[in-house]
């Protein structure tokens, strides 16, 4: 019983979590060309300010294009960096080495224009 | 922007010469003298609508179809889909291309307002999906079209610019023949954004113009860095069938061989006017007059005489719808419809002001291509000068005839003059393109006015000089002397009157001459009479005479015998007897 009470529980976590996920998670693709100094600023720089305003909250998937030119081509990927926040909707693009943070805000819908 | 002070290009032949890929694209490789710089890039530049996409596209399906040379198409603007809708009309099957990988099409797309820029970036997102694109089908052609919107899609122009220049090096690098579009800038600039300064190899420049609300497009190549390549604004056409056509005509000379051979000019009279056999093969002839003066009837007759023997025409009408030209012509005893039934004649009729001249120039030389007449008819070249100026359509139509004369093909021009004025003067500028010029002048002279047909000129042969009149008739045409009398040249219903008073005249003389004739007889056999009877006469006088003479012998004969008788009987003495015989 009590192990089942258990799972009962975990689950309904679980789904809260999820919930609470697809509410205000981050879902971020960078893409970049080999790893390039320009390429690891991008990906530090993105880390920064996630790790520091959004920690747990999102998830950041980096996709090295010389690695995978096929899926460039199928995310329309042209300049890199490129950032893609793919979730929450709307969709938006960002590309650079993310050296500006409040462009990046903005950019990503999270900041209001001041 | 012309190539200035380049060192000489290399011959054709020469080991040297710049290795280039034909773009298959009609005419083109001829005024490149063999297609595109190999392995390097270059720039096609025109105004939205030029047909530098088509142009674009072309080269990489005539790669992979005929070339064995895949390729790749970068579009900036169009989706994949719409660029096979696009080209679908003109038969290039891309999805099927795709499918057997010699074809890969990639749609880049660019959206300002869904890009925000952070800092530094770099386009190596194309470069790799170009480089994967090449590499997975063995590339060995791209086109990149337009690649200008990179400058409206993205702000840091410092970049973009950097990258372009790196991408076309990188081009090179890799071995690959590219095509670059560009929108046309203004003032200076051949391109909007400066493309020529990166692709500097070979640049071509589309163009669509428009003048008097009619369109026509030309393609010139500006530059072609180690390579001779004609010069000048080549008429193109875009085809259904064939897509883009250009006609490279002008590179044609004066280097076309003369013909000994003579074809008939329909009209039997009319070859015996130019020395008897009519024009030669392969040259021009115009024939100018007035309206209604029998141009189309002499074209026609030309034209029926081309089919008669064997030969194919073809009839370039400008006025009339050819079931028009079939059925007056018809009622002039010349039957064109057999000749199109049997596919020896064939009739394109179009209005003059249906495009430009360069366009009716390609269209021309495009039927003539695939027709491939022996002789040719326009009519009337006229038509073509309310679409252009004189001179342009002078020079349009040297490079008609330059065309037929190098094929050979007899070509028949007509033109029309005013009804007043001196022909002579207002297409002079026409005339000197011709080697035969035959004028139909309208000859007024007892309230009515008759066709009269001058020979102006006819190159290389004995040609008659004198006026003759033009007769019509159901049979066809025929051609009549005038009378040349004390008045001038009469014709019509004159000459039939001249030639019946002057047939009186000649018959009232016989008349005469016959009356004196025999009033001479008369007045001969009167005096032969009084020489016979003279003779007679004087016969009379001799016989009377005779008579005499013998009647006086014969009394003196009998008056001694007498005598004698008597002194025979008076026993007369001796001396008697003497003077007897002294008797």
């Amino acid at each position: 019983m009590s192990n089942e009470s258990d799972r009962k529980a975990r689950t309904t976590e679980e789904f809260e979590a999820a919930l609470k996920d697809t509410d205000s998670r981050y879902i971020l693709r960078l893409y970049v060309a080999g790893m390039t100094p320009r390429s690891q600023r991008a990906i530090e720089n993105i880390k920064n300010i996630f790790e520091t305003n959004y920690k747990g909250s999102y998830d950041l998937e980096v996709i090295d294009i010389y690695q995978h030119p096929e899926l460039a081509k199928e995310a329309q990927i042209l300049a890199v960096p490129m950032l893609i926040k793919q979730l929450p909707l709307p969709i938006r693009k960002l590309i650079g080495d993310m050296s500006d943070e409040d462009r990046i805000l903005v950019g990503l819908g999270i900041k209001m224009l001041e | 922007m012309d190539q200035v002070g380049g060192a000489p290009a290399p011959s054709g032949d020469s080991a040297l010469a710049l290795a280039k890929v034909p773009s298959g694209i009609q005419g083109l490789d001829e005024i490149t003298a063999g297609g595109l710089p190999k392995g390097r890039p270059t720039l096609v530049v025109g105004k939205a609508g030029s047909g530098k996409t088509l142009f674009a596209m072309q080269f990489l399906v005539n790669g992979a179809v005929h070339y064995d040379e895949p390729g790749v198409f970068v579009s900036f603007e169009e989706t994949a889909e719409d660029l096979v809708k696009n080209v679908r009309s003109l038969g290039f099957d891309l999805p099927g291309l795709i499918e057997e990988e010699k074809l890969s099409i990639d749609y880049v797309r660019i959206e300002k307002s869904e890009i925000e820029e952070t800092g530094e970036y770099d386009l190596d997102g194309l470069f790799i999906r170009l480089g994967y694109a090449i590499d997975s089908i063995g590339a060995k052609r791209v086109a990149l079209d337009t690649i200008e919107v990179l400058f409206s899609g993205l702000s840091n122009e410092g970049i973009i610019r950097a990258e372009l220049r790196r991408l076309l090096s990188w081009l090179k690098e890799k071995g690959v023949t590219a095509v670059v579009t560009g929108e046309s800038g203004q003032g200076e600039c051949l391109t909007r954004h400066g493309l020529e300064e990166y692709v500097s190899d070979a640049v071509i420049l589309l163009d669509h113009r428009v003048t008097n609300q009619i369109s026509t497009r030309r393609l010139r190549i500006v530059k072609y860095r180690g390579s001779t390549h004609g010069t000048n604004e080549y008429p193109f056409l875009i085809t259904a069938r064939e897509g883009i056509v250009i006609m490279p005509v002008t590179t044609l000379g004066l280097e076309h061989e003369a013909l000994e051979d003579r074809v008939s000019t329909g009209i039997e009279r009319l070859d015996a006017m130019l020395g008897g056999r009519g024009y030669y093969r392969g040259s021009s002839v115009l024939i100018s007059g007035a309206p209604g003066s029998g141009k189309t009837s002499f074209a026609a007759a030309f034209a029926d005489a081309a089919c008669r023997r064997g030969e194919r025409c073809l009839y370039f009408a400008f006025e009339e719808s050819p079931s028009q030209i079939v059925r007056n012509m018809r009622s002039i005893g010349i039957d064109l419809q057999a000749w199109i039934d049997a596919g020896n004649l064939e009739i394109r009729s179009s209005r003059p002001t249906a495009y430009g001249l360069e366009t009716h120039l390609a269209t021309m030389l495009r039927d003539v291509q695939i027709f491939r007449p022996d002789a040719v008819v326009v009519d009337p070249i006229s038509s073509l000068i309310t679409v252009g100026s004189e001179a342009d359509t002078k020079a349009m139509l040297i490079r008609f005839v330059d065309y037929l004369k190098v094929n050979q093909i007899t070509g028949l021009f007509t033109d029309l003059t005013r009804a007043d004025g001196s022909p002579e003067q207002a297409r002079i500028e026409m005339s000197s393109l011709m080697d035969v010029w035959i004028l139909l002048k309208f000859i007024e002279s007892g309230s009515e006015r008759d066709r009269g047909l001058y020979i102006l000129k006819s190159r290389g042969m004995a040609h008659s000089n004198q006026v003759r009149e033009v007769i019509i008739t159901d049979e066809g045409i025929d051609l009549a002397d005038v009378y040349l009398g004390p008045g001038g040249v009469l014709t019509g219903s004159a000459r039939y009157i001249s030639e019946m008073e002057e047939g009186e005249e000649v018959r009232n003389r016989e008349d005469e001459l016959r009356a004196r004739r025999i009033e001479a007889d008369r007045k001969r056999k009167v005096l032969e009479a009084r020489i016979a009877a003279l003779q007679a006469e004087c016969q009379g006088v001799q016989t009377e005479f005779d008579r005499f003479s013998r009647e006086l012998d014969r009394k003196k004969r009998a008056q001694s015998e007498e005598r004698g008788h008597l002194a025979r009987m008076r026993q007369a003495d001796r001396a008697a007897r003497e003077h007897d015989r002294e008797q």
